[in-house]
């Protein structure tokens, strides 16, 4: 690099540029959270939304599925299964409640959790109020 | 035992890259163990379900490199500070309260039912488990916030009381980051969109921001002890590479903000500076290529001087090229969440930071060890694991690639099929990445077998 860009040059577009764009991304994150609220539907969190955010957390549920695109990509999008079940929680619950306890031979196969109906409703609720957040309209199809 | 380092502090690092290896052999089990049941979807159901295989994977991934980190910090921060560590007895006590920790994470990820261990560690207390990469229980979250903040003590007294360089102050502000950044793993809101948002502040600002400092900081030291140049000059590079890293890293966040219920306007944003993300990666394989040409001095350490430039090459192609591809919203509708994301997050974690751990112990531990450098045989089959890891984990990458364009192809466009279908298109992608895992496995085990390789030590020549 050329002598007439000297170091402490170097060092004042690190330290300067860093703390302008941390400001500058502060802002942004702090009027994002003020938009959020009509994005998330947030008035719709019920005790039962809470209680399936729980319960897909405690059973990691991330660990193969994808929501809203992100986590594993060894089982399918979960941001909008409420949807793709034909706007049923009744479909939800079911195919929880079904899987076979030793899987299906040579095929992935997601585990048996053995619910409660609470903890299955509670999932089911989260999964609904999940797919009508605002997502500027991804996935680009119904199959997530 | 002899030993060749500066100060005896340094010593402390072994344990802690010793350590990283050892994880870093589970972890690419464990990635074999994924990608065989990617294949054979009851590979070891239900005894080990594909979500375990995964977290075991990723967290150890996450927990070595820390370890490499740590090590690293260790034993570069005395030398450039010119005196001891503050405190050697506590980095060796927060090493054997991370190690432990670590084990046992992994092993109650094993032997428990997640659920289990959740309820087992008072997750309901401050709820903070089943968010991917910080699904540790909460104890252990505040473990590792400890285990952070001693070695920063640690780090930042040895850095005060002595010589402030410029690789000492990058690394340090790095490590802050990494330290203050981590808290934000504790802020588990019930609301799944900014509970989206705050992860990020761990997660990007982590392997996109805050530890491409530490990779510069390192790569600088390394360069600086190998290649005899000039401190002036290297000191310009490492400001302005952090300089683009940043500048383009921070906003860069929004490039995560495209679909997980934030405003739109973070498609613009995101995208442009984004976009920018592969400049600091690019300036870096230009750097260590650039000192290595203008050498003073031959160091007869070719193993290192290969992974420093190796490291240079595969973090610009990885998170550079690779991340570039799918970064703009327009592409990301599509591309969201399929494989392309693995592609991309293989060779970027492997470019960048792994190549980075394994440039400083390939550096440091022959000095430990009371060797300038390790003798041409144990050399030559270090150089065989570097090129047998490097090319196979490109080779994962391509085909990891090649499955996500069938994907997005088949599942994305128009009506599309469902995902279960569009899997089963994908097998022959995932047989060849399952073979290319299996040669990186090979490729490590002749790595650490070079640890073990005798022969007449190298001198150096200058």
């Amino acid at each position: 690099m050329s002598e007439k860009f000297t170091k402490s040059m170097a060092r004042n577009i690190f330290f300067g540029g860093s703390v302008f764009f941390i400001l500058v991304f502060l802002a942004l994150s702090f009027d994002t959270v003020q938009r959020l609220p009509e994005r998330d539907h947030r008035e719709n969190i019920t005790e039962s939304v809470v209680l399936g955010k729980k319960v897909w957390e405690e059973n990691n549920c991330i660990g193969c599925h994808t929501l809203l695109g992100e986590g594993a990509y060894f089982a399918p999008e979960l941001g909008n299964v409420y949807i793709r079940f034909g706007n049923s929680k009744e479909a939800i619950k079911a195919f929880i409640k079904s899987r076979p306890k030793n899987g299906i031979p040579g095929r992935r196969s997601m585990p048996q959790f053995n619910l409660t109906e609470e903890e299955l409703d509670g999932m089911a609720d989260f999964l609904k109020w999940t797919s009508e957040i605002n997502t500027a309209n991804w996935p680009p199809n119904i199959q997530g | 035992m002899t030993t060749l380092v500066k100060y005896q502090s340094q010593l402390v690092a072994k344990p802690y890259f010793i350590a990283a290896i050892g994880l870093f052999i589970g972890q690419i089990l464990f990635g074999l163990i994924m990608g065989l049941q990617y294949v054979w979807g009851d590979f070891l159901f239900p005894e080990i379900p594909f979500n375990v295989a995964r977290m075991v994977h990723t967290n150890l991934l996450i927990v070595w490199l820390l370890f490499g980190f740590f090590g690293a910090a260790y034993y570069l921060v005395p030398e450039e500070a010119e005196r001891e560590l503050h405190s050697p007895k506590l980095a060796l006590a927060l090493f054997w309260i991370f190690l432990v920790a670590g084990v046992l994470t992994i092993l109650g990820y094993l032997f428990v039912p997640y659920a289990t261990l959740a309820e087992m560690t008072g997750n309901d207390l401050l709820p903070t488990m089943g968010r991917e990469f910080l699904e540790q229980p909460t104890i252990i979250k505040i473990g590792i916030a400890a285990v952070a903040l001693g070695f920063l003590y640690n780090i930042g007294m040895t850095i005060l009381g002595g010589r402030k360089t410029v690789v000492n102050i990058i690394l340090l502000t790095g490590l802050i980051g990494l330290a203050v950044l981590w808290l934000f793993s504790f802020y588990n809101p019930e609301n799944l969109v900014l509970d989206k948002m705050f992860w990020w502040w761990v997660v990007h600002l982590w392997v996109e921001g805050v530890w491409e400092l530490i990779l510069a900081a390192i790569m600088a030291f390394v360069l600086i002890k190998t290649t005899g140049i000039d401190r002036e000059v290297i000191d310009k590079w490492l400001y302005v590479i952090v300089a683009a890293a940043l500048i383009s890293g921070i906003l860069g966040t929004g490039h995560h903000y495209y679909f997980i219920g934030t405003p739109e306007y973070w498609q613009p944003i995101g995208g442009i500076f984004s976009a920018m993300e592969p400049i600091p990666f690019f300036m870096m394989t230009l750097f260590a290529f650039n000192m290595v040409n203008r050498r003073r001095r031959d160091h007869p350490n070719k193993a290192t001087v290969l992974w420093a430039m190796g490291t240079g090459v595969l973090a610009f192609l990885g998170a550079g090229v690779w991340g570039f591809m799918h970064t703009l919203a327009p592409v990301n509708y599509y591309t969201h969440g399929t494989q392309i994301t693995a592609a991309h997050g293989h060779m970027a974690f492997y470019g960048a930071y792994v190549m980075i751990v394994l440039t400083i112990i390939s550096y440091a531990m022959p000095i430990m060890r009371g060797r300038e450098a390790n003798s041409k045989k144990a050399q030559a089959v270090e150089m065989w694991s570097f090129w047998l890891m490097s090319v196979s984990m490109v080779f994962i990458t391509l085909f990891l690639t090649g499955a996500g364009i069938l994907q997005v192809w088949l599942q994305r466009m128009g009506e599309g099929l469902p995902f279960m279908q569009v899997q089963d298109q994908l097998q022959i992608f995932y047989w060849l990445r399952t073979i290319s895992g299996t040669i990186f496995m090979i490729g490590l085990i002749v790595y650490v077998w070079s640890f073990f390789v005798k022969g007449d030590d190298v001198v150096a020549t200058d």
